[in-house]
């Protein structure tokens, strides 16, 4: 049995694990990959000591420096199951692999929200994209669709309409985002804006033809061709793994106290899937570590 | 004989980055192939994968999508 496990290894997750490391405890990192919603990320420039740094080039900073310590690293293994055990905890990754461990950390961070509409599944990296920076310049000269009203949208929509034939922003609500980004998109002649529409299907059979809105108002439905859709409508935290054990918030949060404390003994969380305000890479960092010393002291008084 | 490595990638693409960061750290050659901008070598990743997503490797016709560390060392004949 462990001391302690992690699961998710983001920021927050291998800030834990190199803070559990340095006190000695027998941990094990579990996670599907290393780097989580940062690999996903262009240009940072507010995690201090790098006045710029690209997303994955930082999260190969952190690896490299949890890899300097010896702890138990399996990535590749998403966790379908947490369940507490006498004297811990037991999760079972997807490979149906079970690992047990005496306290444990949740820090599995927060993923693109999908759109939940017919289509979507299918064609997802056949058009559809979560990662308008990452697979935007592909749809170069085409006509594509930004779904969403909030500053990830609105960033979207602004990258594309300088390279894209024609963009159309589709949101469900009003604009949300920040005003200055709002007047920048709202000045380009290459952009349509239908506010207060839902997407109703993404269509196409190899690769994305078009997709099928309807004002919530007036009811009406409307087809817009398009060779790509970037879905920019938020994150969902990934907490499904502690449903029914601890207590989420209505956003799904898992709710902790400024130990990272869940409720359950022995159980921590941290970063992006918390409650935490401000979902920042160096907050999601330092809630690992705080989470990791926590883990630590609750470790030392079971001893005594 | 060397092996004939292409890497379709998009220039904003942080994973296409460190994909031929990769290559060039281990001093492998490789065809370098902006699918943003050129048009055939869209059309030719867009045939042998029939998907969108970049980067997109092609290591003697065996192909890979994302960066893949563990496919790229195996194909490559690298040391872990």
């Amino acid at each position: 049995m462990y001391d302690l496990m992690i699961i998710g290894g983001g920021p927050s997750g291998m800030t834990a694990a190199v803070y559990a490391a340095r006190k000695r405890l027998n941990t094990l990192l579990l996670s599907k990959d290393l780097g989580g919603q940062v690999n996903w990320t262009l240009g940072i420039e507010n995690y201090m000591g790098y006045q710029f740094i690209e997303g994955p080039e930082l999260m190969q900073k952190f690896e490299e420096q949890v890899k300097k310590f010896p702890l138990d690293v399996k990535i590749g293994q998403g966790v379908s199951s947490l369940a507490q055990i006498s004297g811990g905890f037991e999760t079972r990754a997807d490979g149906g692999e079970t690992y047990q461990a005496k306290a444990a950390i949740i820090a599995t961070g927060k993923r693109p929200r999908p759109l939940n509409v017919p289509g979507e599944e299918k064609l997802r990296g056949r058009g559809l994209t979560y990662c308008a920076i990452c697979d935007g310049p592909l749809f170069a000269g085409m006509k594509v669709a930004v779904i969403g009203g909030g500053n990830s949208a609105l960033e979207a929509a602004d990258d594309m309409v300088k390279i894209a034939d024609h963009v159309y922003l589709v949101s469900l609500t009003p604009l949300t985002g920040d005003q200055i980004l709002i007047d920048k998109v709202k000045g380009a002649n290459n952009l349509t804006v239908f506010l207060e529409h839902e997407v109703l299907e993404i269509a196409g059979e190899k690769f994305v033809g078009g997709i099928r809105i309807r004002d919530l108002k007036s009811r009406q439905e409307r087809e817009l061709q398009v060779s790509g859709v970037f879905v920019e409508i938020g994150l969902i935290p990934n907490s499904e793994l502690t449903k029914g054990i601890i207590a989420v918030n209505r956003l799904g949060e898992i709710e902790v106290n400024c130990a990272n404390e869940t409720g359950m003994p022995g159980l921590f969380a941290a970063g992006d899937v918390t409650n935490v305000p401000e979902k920042q890479i160096v907050v999601a960092a330092g809630e690992g570590a705080k989470a990791a010393l926590q883990a630590h002291r609750y470790l030392q008084r079971l001893s005594e | 004989m060397a092996q004939q490595v292409k890497v379709y990638s998009v220039p904003t693409c942080p994973w296409c980055r460190r994909t031929k960061q990769f290559l060039d750290d281990n001093k492998i050659p490789y065809q370098d192939l902006n699918v943003a901008s050129d048009q055939d070598a869209r059309d030719e990743m867009v045939t042998k994968t029939e998907q969108l997503a970049v980067p997109v490797v092609d290591i003697d016709g065996d192909i890979s999508v994302g960066f893949d560390e563990k496919w790229l060392r195996q194909k490559l004949n690298l040391a872990k």
